[in-house]
């Protein structure tokens, strides 16, 4: 049994966030019912379902953004539910991006970009800013560094949120829909971008409605319904057989 | 030969008393100014609260000030609480102290207006950088904040500048009522004296307000082009 213990803990020490059971209500309305995952070292988790199935509350309840009501969220072993958990502290190793791209709009893209390392971490700024110029040429906007937000497109500034979340050096990053209000032509460049960083390893929890990309950029599904876990499977498995009805009814509105 | 009215503004003192007057404008407009940002910023911050007594006592306050006209206000404070309380206050601390009241219930307005304007997101994702909430005011709303307003804030203080001529009506020797004491004393040397006196008071009002309005047209294209 000896080795069976030692694979056990492995297994555990890989594990970066453990949530367990957690529920979530507005206003007296649950919108998480009892929700639990876990989530790897390196492992990119897709979260799919319908719209107000919980899908973002529950990522929003991962970096403290929402209070949950029970239940229990441990990050590296450490409960996250306690009276004086350090958010600031926990949020800058769970970066996240979302919807809106909310960048600052009256500081440039690199001031953006260094705000976090400088003001949160106290970074030494020539080195913050040499990593945040090796990022912004990665995703191609080296040269837009010194622009305000109002004078990039949608896509060029949902690729720089991702690099002002990136540059804090995270060790999960949450993308909460980024590409649900960019224009279509405009959604690839951003995908492509996350595409990148799961090959580099980044663990990741995505909430989208872009099927294509949560098939080839997944390595476990999540359908989320009605504030619960449906089913939990491989990409392949969950695109060609759904275990649930539930699911099959909702991936047949994507096909026409 | 009739002299021309112009000279009526150079004769003896007049051009330095004029400057007098105006210098008295410009100080009860500006500790005003100076003294409703602060209490507005106080008031504004105080109107995002949800607290139900601290918003209504806010709102009585702001349309009191809104709904009564300036003038009134500075005759209840000259002749009224001073009779009640019988105490002596000038005429001058007395505009300082209506023009301060009624311009922190409009910057407490302006305040909750910009503050309540940022977007929930630049919130959220300060707070998701790590910024802890001195950060977030300090690097992400309060600069925002600020620049939504300088517009309102301007335009206050021209009015507040533009309102000072009332402060003759209490007794305040200000820059219009210098120029009516030299368009009496001059009536028969300079018929035309008025025209000349007030035509040179409107530039002196034009010289402080335009620059105001300037900077702010400035600071808004800066910001927003």
């Amino acid at each position: 049994m000896e080795w069976l213990g030692v694979n056990v803990m492995d297994e555990n020490n890989n594990i970066l966030l453990n949530i367990q059971d957690i529920h979530k209500e507005f206003d007296n309305k649950e919108v998480l019912k009892g929700v639990s995952l876990s989530l790897h070292k390196g492992e990119v988790l897709v979260v799919l379902g319908p719209s107000g199935c919980g899908k973002s509350t529950l990522l929003r309840c991962l970096n403290g953004l929402e209070k949950i009501k029970s239940g229990d969220i441990k990050f590296k072993d450490k409960s996250l539910i306690q009276k004086n958990i350090d958010w600031q502290e926990v949020r800058v190793k769970i970066g996240m991006v979302f919807q809106n791209y909310d960048l600052f709009p009256h500081m440039t893209v690199i001031e953006n970009i260094l705000l976090g390392p400088l003001k949160v971490q106290k970074r030494d700024k020539t080195e913050a800013n040499a990593q945040a110029e090796q990022l912004l040429d990665k995703v191609g906007l080296l040269d837009r560094k010194d622009a305000y937000p109002r004078q990039l497109s949608g896509g060029q500034k949902q690729r720089i949120a991702i690099v002002r979340a990136l540059c804090m050096n995270p060790e999960i990053m949450l993308f909460d829909e980024v590409t649900a209000s960019l224009d279509p032509e405009v959604v690839r460049e951003v995908l492509d971008v996350i595409l990148g960083l799961a090959k580099q390893g980044m663990t990741m929890v995505i909430v989208t409605h872009e099927m294509g990309f949560a098939k080839s950029v997944a390595d476990r599904i999540v359908f989320m319904d009605e504030g619960k876990i449906c089913e939990t499977s491989k990409p392949d498995e969950f695109f060609k057989s759904p275990k649930t009805e539930r699911a099959r009814q909702f991936l047949n509105i994507f096909q026409y | 030969m009739q002299s021309l009215g112009i000279k009526a503004i150079f004769e003896g003192r007049n051009f330095w008393r004029l400057f007098e007057g105006l210098f008295v404008t410009v100080e009860i407009a500006f500790i005003s100014i100076i003294i409703a940002s602060l209490l507005g910023v106080i008031i504004g911050l105080s109107r995002t609260t949800k607290s139900k007594p601290v918003l209504i006592i806010n709102r009585i306050y702001l349309e009191l000030f809104r709904v009564i006209p300036t003038l009134v206000w500075l005759f209840i404070f000259y002749f009224g609480v001073t009779t009640a309380l019988n105490v002596d206050i000038s005429g001058k601390v007395i505009s300082i102290i209506v023009f301060s009241l009624w311009g922190a219930a409009e910057m407490g307005d302006i305040v909750r207006g910009a503050l309540q304007s940022l977007p929930i997101h630049q919130i959220e994702s300060g707070k998701a950088l790590g910024l802890s909430y001195y950060g977030l005011y300090r690097y992400v709303l309060v600069p925002q904040a600020v620049r939504r307003m300088i517009p309102g804030t301007i335009n206050l203080a021209t009015r507040m500048i533009k309102t000072t001529s009332l402060v003759v009506l209490i007794g305040v020797i200000e820059v219009v009522k210098v120029g009516q004491q030299i368009i009496e004393s001059s009536r028969f040397k300079f018929p035309t004296a008025s025209f000349w006196v007030y035509g040179f008071i409107f530039m002196l009002y034009f010289i402080i307000c335009y620059p105001l309005s300037r900077i702010s047209k400035k600071l808004e294209t800066k910001w927003n082009g």
